[in-house]
């Protein structure tokens, strides 16, 4: 039978080196120190999740920021394998801040568009003097059709190229109107990423026309804005065609890492549930001793492992630009989303009624496993997604 | 060449140097693989003079790679798994230089095929309770003679050893008084019947051991140790289950796929979802064995070894029900229910009916799933074990 195959595996390196350990050990101990769930919560019923000082000390001391951003940018110059497990460890810690956001998929809409403007938002990223959001739907996947709800109304303040007259990268200021639903991290953020039909613009987040109406969200761990444009300031970045290629590169490595956080986030789980369940006695035994118990930690502890394996091929390959990098990104999003959730579903199970209590951080994890299992494309559509790389069509 | 000398260049010197002299085209099988052996490119990790240079094992795949290269023959682990696998550690870790030098090399080169002789119709997950028994022979010369019945015996009636256990001394707790030995399977009294399987094949057989004579040479560790010998061959049974490497969309899901992609006429849309999610699963599953075998070339073994079987066993029978369906009228029907007697496992060969009546054996040859799980919870997890009652009871006091 000649039918077609899927593409062959890229040889992958799975295990993390020393640097990238060390890279975590810092961000753990960061972590542990200012980003408890006690603080987390405390944070969060203050209505800002959100910790600048945590999020200064992050990416500007530790450079975790500026990991994607070149050296001549003003970033550490490393690769998504680093990125990912800096993403591990805020998923460990289910930590309120916007690295999916700002670190990953901004920097990377940023790297696929040249320009000055570029640049100088790049260094200050990396930099961590200031964070960006990319104006889209938080649930908007790799492979699909890009919205376009803004709409370029005119030239701006500052006058420059019009949308006809300048080519990608050309410094205008427009004036944009239009709508964008559940912007994750919007809220915190000094720059928005704007698509509009003429291009990508920098719009200032808090310059006028600029609205971000806070949503209450299910995951209270990474706030969500509608953020409304109404004849709002912005500076081109990048024509259409580039705009949005670099936002679908964007996507699949926001993708892609995000596997590596929904595996810390189940890693914790994981381990908060078998610590438990090794202390707390009924029936005169502790009840980690109870086969039915025994054997699904056991078969969950297999899934952490698998999505372990499965995001770090997924890392591996955007940091190698792997050919077959975009099917590796989809198998760890069809996979980890999965295990995330049943991870953070087994740990409130298992810990009884105090699993259903606000007091304990469960559900901080069950609210972020159960929004990233939506956010840059559900299981399902990656599965999709593999159907098509893998060349398995729908009937 | 001393052990800390071995380089991935240096094997790879050697490896051309035995493809130089035995030209792999006019070569003969045998004869290739007995120069392999002496050559010490048949488990690089092993010592010198027993087919080996004390090399880290990783540089095993320098070796094979090369060779795989030249179409050099190998031998077929699907024939002589359980010597490769099993005995061979076993072996190397607890057997007299006389044993090592008398056994590895034709285990090796496969022409010696050996059988595990450990599971009895009484004594399968709790194989510490098995009943056969090993006496001291009458006559006085330290020689045992072993009387009882083992089941389930894989390649019995191909096989010309067998690691055997049996019990020394019925009066000692269960895990004591067990010994463990090489058997004769030409020995007399030795008497292998098929057992037919699911399958209706005969893979496996009843083993009825009357009056064996084994030589004390053949006696594998001390006397009453036997449990701590059996342990090292079931570590390795699960570190060798699934420590192959495939490729994507190698092993089970192949054959559906290839289904799926030549024949649209078979393709409904819950079928297609389920595909999907096995193909991932499968997938997955892949990079999971590549990563475990990443760490174990780091020298950093890690616990996911265990995993391995569970998962597979998982995905082999799942993969092949689906293929089953998927086949539809077709599905309906079977190969051939003939009683065969293979030389060897074919797991991915033969038709789907096959394939999914196979594969139920995957989680229960090499220990249950069950069993692993509780291995996963209290050796991974650190999870507390059950209470239980039979661990210090002399064996012939146990509930039977
Ligand atoms: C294809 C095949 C090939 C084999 N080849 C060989 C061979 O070459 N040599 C050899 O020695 N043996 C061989 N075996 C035997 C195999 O090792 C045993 O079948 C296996 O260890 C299980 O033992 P059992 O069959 O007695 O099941 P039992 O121990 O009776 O178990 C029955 C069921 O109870 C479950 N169970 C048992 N104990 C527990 C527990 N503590 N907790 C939870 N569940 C439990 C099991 O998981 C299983 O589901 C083979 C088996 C198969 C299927």
């Amino acid at each position: 039978m000649s039918a077609p195959n899927p593409p062959s595996a890229a040889p992958l390196d799975l295990l993390y080196s020393e640097a990238e350990e060390e890279l975590r050990t810092a961000v753990r101990s960061l972590l542990a120190s200012r980003c408890d769930a006690a603080a987390v919560l405390a944070r969060i019923e203050g209505g800002a999740p959100h910790d600048p000082v945590l999020w200064r000390v992050l990416a500007a001391d530790i450079g975790a920021a500026g990991l994607l951003v070149p050296e001549k940018l003003g970033g550490q110059g490393a690769s998504h394998r680093e990125a990912a497990v800096v993403l591990e460890e805020l998923g460990r810690a289910a930590a309120p801040v916007p690295y999916l956001t700002s670190a990953v998929p901004a920097t990377e809409i940023l790297l696929g568009c040249d320009g000055a403007d570029c640049a100088d938002l790049l260094r200050e990223l990396a930099a961590g003097r200031r964070v960006c959001a990319p104006a889209l739907p938080l649930t908007l996947a790799p492979g699909a059709p890009l919205p376009a709800p803004v709409r370029d109304t005119g030239a701006g303040p500052g006058g420059g190229t019009g949308p006809g007259g300048g080519h990608g990268g050309g410094t205008g200021t427009r004036t944009l109107s239009g709508s964008v639903t559940s912007v994750a991290d919007a809220a915190g953020a000094d720059v928005l990423l704007v698509l509009a039909d003429t291009g990508l613009y920098a719009v200032q987040a808090d310059s006028p026309g600029v609205s971000r109406t806070p949503l209450v969200a299910l995951d209270l761990t990474r706030p969500l804005a509608t953020v409304t444009l109404d004849g709002a300031a912005g500076t081109r970045l990048a024509d259409p065609a580039t705009a949005r290629a670099a936002i679908a590169g964007a996507l699949l490595s926001g993708a892609g890492l995000l596997a590596s956080e929904q595996l810390g986030l189940a890693e914790w789980c994981l381990a908060q549930t078998v610590a438990h369940l090794r202390t707390r006695h009924q029936f005169n035994r502790p009840l980690g001793s109870f086969q039915a118990l025994k054997h699904r930690l056991a078969r969950l502890w297999l899934d952490v492992a698998s999505a372990r394996a499965a995001a770090r091929a997924a890392a591996d390959a955007l940091a190698t630009g792997a050919p077959d990098a975009p099917l590796t990104v989809a198998v760890a999003q069809a996979y980890c989303s999965g295990v995330a959730v049943k991870a953070a579903e087994e740990c409130v199970q298992l810990h009884g009624g105090i699993g259903m209590t606000w007091e304990h951080p469960a559900h901080l994890y069950l609210k972020r496993a159960k929004a990233d299992s939506l956010a840059l494309g559900t299981a399902g559509h990656h599965r999709g997604l593999v159907a098509d790389f893998a060349e398995l069509p729908s009937p | 060449m001393t052990a800390a000398a071995v380089t991935a260049a240096q094997l790879l010197l050697r490896t051309r140097e035995l493809l130089a002299a035995h030209p792999p085209a006019t070569t003969a099988r045998e004869d290739f693989l007995r120069a392999r052996f002496d050559a010490g490119l048949a488990w690089v990790h092993y010592p010198e003079g027993l087919g080996g240079l004390g090399a880290p094992r990783t540089l095993q795949a320098v070796v094979d790679a090369e060779l795989e290269a030249a179409a050099a023959p190998d031998n077929d682990p699907r024939r002589i798994g359980i010597g490769l696998g099993m005995a061979a550690p076993t072996i190397l870790a607890y057997g007299t230089e006389e044993q090592k030098r008398r056994f590895l090399r034709p285990l090796w080169i496969g022409e010696e095929v050996w059988c595990q002789l450990f599971s009895e119709p009484g004594a399968g997950s709790d194989l510490a309770a098995l009943g056969t028994r090993a006496v001291r022979a009458a006559d006085g010369d330290g020689d045992w003679v072993v009387d009882g019945q083992k089941v389930w015996t894989s390649s019995a009636h191909t096989a010309r050893w067998a690691i055997l256990i049996a019990r020394t001394d019925p009066a000692l707790p269960k895990h004591q008084g067990i010994t463990y030995f090489l058997c004769d399977m030409h020995a007399p009294g030795v008497e292998v019947r098929p057992l037919r399987q699911i399958t209706g094949e005969a893979e496996f057989n009843e083993v009825f051991l009357t009056g064996v004579k084994i030589p004390d040479a053949h006696r594998l560790g001390e006397v009453g140790q036997g449990w701590a010998v059996a342990r090292t061959t079931l570590m390795n049974e699960r570190v060798s289950i699934g420590g192959m490497r495939i490729p994507r969309e190698g092993g089970m899901i192949a054959p559906v796929a290839a289904a799926w992609r030549g024949r649209p006429e078979l393709r409904t849309h819950s079928l297609h979802q389920r595909l999907l999610e096995l193909w991932v699963e499968a997938e997955v599953a892949r990079l999971t064995g590549e990563r475990l075998r990443q760490q174990l070339a780091a020298g950093a073994p890690g616990p996911e070894g265990s995993g391995m079987k569970l998962a597979f066993a998982r995905l082999n029978q799942e993969i092949s029900g689906l293929e089953v369906e998927l086949l539809g009228e077709e599905g309906l029907l079977y190969e051939d229910w003939t009683l065969r007697r293979p030389e060897i496992v074919d797991f991915t060969g033969r038709d789907a009916g096959y394939r999914y009546l196979r594969a139920k054996g995957n989680s229960i040859e090499g220990g249950t799933s069950e069993i692993l799980l509780n291995i996963v919870a209290e050796r991974v997890l650190g999870l507390p074990a059950e209470p239980r009652d039979d661990k210090d009871l002399a064996w012939k006091d146990l509930a039977r």
